[in-house]
């Protein structure tokens, strides 16, 4: 049914997910296609940040969370009591929207995932953490000192190093939760041209505020309000004809 | 004219806002000043008196020589040696125990009533008067499980009075490292154990350290605690092993200052004790800022 290019990685069905009695998803059916740049938008509070820790199950963490429905990855149901977190979260990586670089130098920041897999071997690691400072394209600006302290970084190097250090566990899937919020025009400039290059490897969900953004990265748009998938199209037709009022209000300013 | 004028000023002075009430700076600033002024006008009528008294009898050989005559004369060695010694098992059983307890009141404990009761539990302890340590010591570590009246004991029981100042700093120090480290080690796929080992604890380690020696310190001064469980009034031999009884600075000092046979006479012999005493925590204390500033310094990069 789809070209290869077409394929999709990630569906979900009928996903409800609550905080105590507060419900934050509601019914939500989405499908995320393999190398294609997803995105989340909505306005503040609507459940898209949710959504995506939902994904590598980061949502676990808090007690109260209920979830109900099914998600699969690459056809593997990872709500299932047989799925194994870990597996998981290393083949689903996580960018946060401040820069969490870890007080490490740059070259223990992208070693870390590795080496909590047990990679050890020192050569090996030189070729990882190299391979993935490249690929997040800051290899350049940091080759000279990799043992500086991650922390001195400036916020967009920040954000790329935690690109980096995701890339390093050579995930499928890579999530990013308004990773550019928190950074100046030409730092988020820079991360939109990597995620555009990254998508050939992996594929993308990102949440954005931007909507500008979304329209300039995404292959597809999912727009969400009040915890509902209101719409999801090809990221060009969403924003040109999009197909509900409530999208069109929300693309055109009218609410947000 | 003038007058009412001035009636309604006093007035208003009076009733309003303005008046006399805690709302006046100057006056809250006068207090302020007063306390501050009284902390550290005892502290230093304190050291002032302990080492105006003290430093004559303070000297290298008064710190590495046995007593002798009686303890009137020679110096305190066998007594320093003790509170070492006995501040060494302090620290030892009380921090990993303390770190471990934190970890998972911080990490792992789920918020409920069960959790809640522990932590003030912890609070309590903390509030339990030294002596109480003490005759609990005897209790479980001298006769229940016949460790005797020993370095050992008294370590222990020192180990459990400082255990709520361990815990308490630090889960504070844990509470400090940002959710975002947790979070970033658990996306990349570590475990909470991983995540906790690699990330959080190294983090924190300045604050536990801090803790750690601020609790050890307090318990190197403890008199009470030891009284029963292991010092000795005198011995004329160093503490050899964990089962021997042993001198310590502050159950010395106690006994110079009230117990001895000729009080006047060993009185210089008294201050120059608390001097070292003190001398001695403070030391521990300095340690614990400069590690404190040298562990920020190395996270900050």
């Amino acid at each position: 049914m789809f070209n290869s290019e077409e394929r999709i990685e990630i569906n979900v069905e009928n996903l409800n997910l609550y905080y105590g009695k507060f419900q934050a998803l509601k019914s939500v059916d989405i499908y995320i296609k393999k190398n294609q740049v997803t995105a989340l938008i909505g306005p503040s509070g609507c459940g898209k940040s949710t959504f995506l820790r939902t994904l590598n199950r980061l949502n676990d963490l808090i007690e109260s969370v209920k979830i109900e429905g099914s998600i699969t990855i690459n056809g593997e149901d990872i709500y299932d009591k047989n799925c194994d977190v870990v597996t998981l979260r290393k083949k689903v990586g996580m960018v946060f929207q401040k820069p969490n670089p870890f007080p490490k130098t740059i070259y223990e920041n992208v070693a870390y995932g590795p080496r909590i897999h047990g990679i050890n071997d020192r050569k090996t690691l030189n070729i990882i953490v190299e391979k993935s400072l490249r690929e997040a394209a800051l290899w350049d600006e940091v080759k000279d000192d990799l043992n500086r302290s991650a922390m001195r970084l400036s916020g967009g190097q920040q954000q790329r190093l935690c690109i980096a250090r995701v890339l390093a566990v050579e995930p499928d899937v890579v999530l990013m939760d308004e990773p550019t919020s928190a950074l100046d025009p030409i730092a988020t400039q820079k991360i939109e041209d990597l995620i555009r290059d990254l998508k050939k490897k992996f594929t993308i969900v990102i949440v954005t505020h931007n909507m500008q953004q979304a329209a300039r990265i995404s292959d597809t748009t999912v727009f969400f309000l009040n915890g509902e998938v209101i719409e999801i199209g090809s990221t060009e037709l969403l924003f040109t004809r999009p197909k509900n009022p409530k999208t069109e209000d929300y693309i055109t300013g009218k609410f947000g | 004219m003038n007058s009412t004028e001035n009636n309604t000023i006093m007035k208003t002075k009076k009733d309003g806002k303005f008046g006399f009430s805690f709302d006046n700076q100057v006056i809250v600033f006068a207090l302020l000043r007063t306390s501050m002024i009284i902390v550290v006008m005892s502290i230093a009528y304190l050291m002032y008196d302990i080492i105006s008294k003290g430093i004559g009898a303070v000297s290298w050989e008064f710190i590495t020589s046995m007593p002798r005559k009686g303890m009137t004369e020679g110096g305190i060695w066998p007594a320093v040696l003790g509170t070492v010694y006995v501040t060494m098992i302090t620290a030892l059983a009380s921090v990993p125990v303390g770190v471990f307890a934190a970890i998972y009141l911080n990490e792992y404990a789920s918020k409920n009533v069960f959790t809640r009761i522990i932590r003030l539990s912890i609070r309590n302890l903390a509030g339990v008067p030294s002596i109480v340590y003490g005759m609990f010591g005897v209790a479980l570590f001298v006769q229940a499980l016949a460790l005797g009246s020993s370095v050992l004991s008294a370590g222990l029981t020192l180990g459990l009075l400082t255990l709520p100042v361990t815990i308490t700093a630090s889960e504070e120090a844990l509470k400090t490292v940002p959710i975002s480290y947790r979070e970033g080690a658990l996306a990349l796929g570590a475990t909470r154990w991983q995540a906790i080992r690699t990330n959080v604890l190294p983090s924190a380690v300045p604050g536990i350290i801090t803790g750690m020696i601020l609790g050890v310190s307090r318990a190197a001064g403890e008199t009470a605690p030891i009284l029963f469980t292991g010092a000795a009034f005198y011995l004329p031999r160093l503490p050899g092993s964990l089962s021997s009884k042993f001198m310590a600075l502050p159950y010395h000092l106690f006994i110079m200052s009230t117990q001895h046979h000729s009080i006047d006479k060993v009185r210089p012999l008294a201050y120059g004790t608390a001097l070292v005493l003190i001398a001695l925590v403070v030391a521990m204390n300095l340690t614990a800022i400069l590690l404190r500033i040298h562990y920020r310094k190395k996270l900050r990069g």
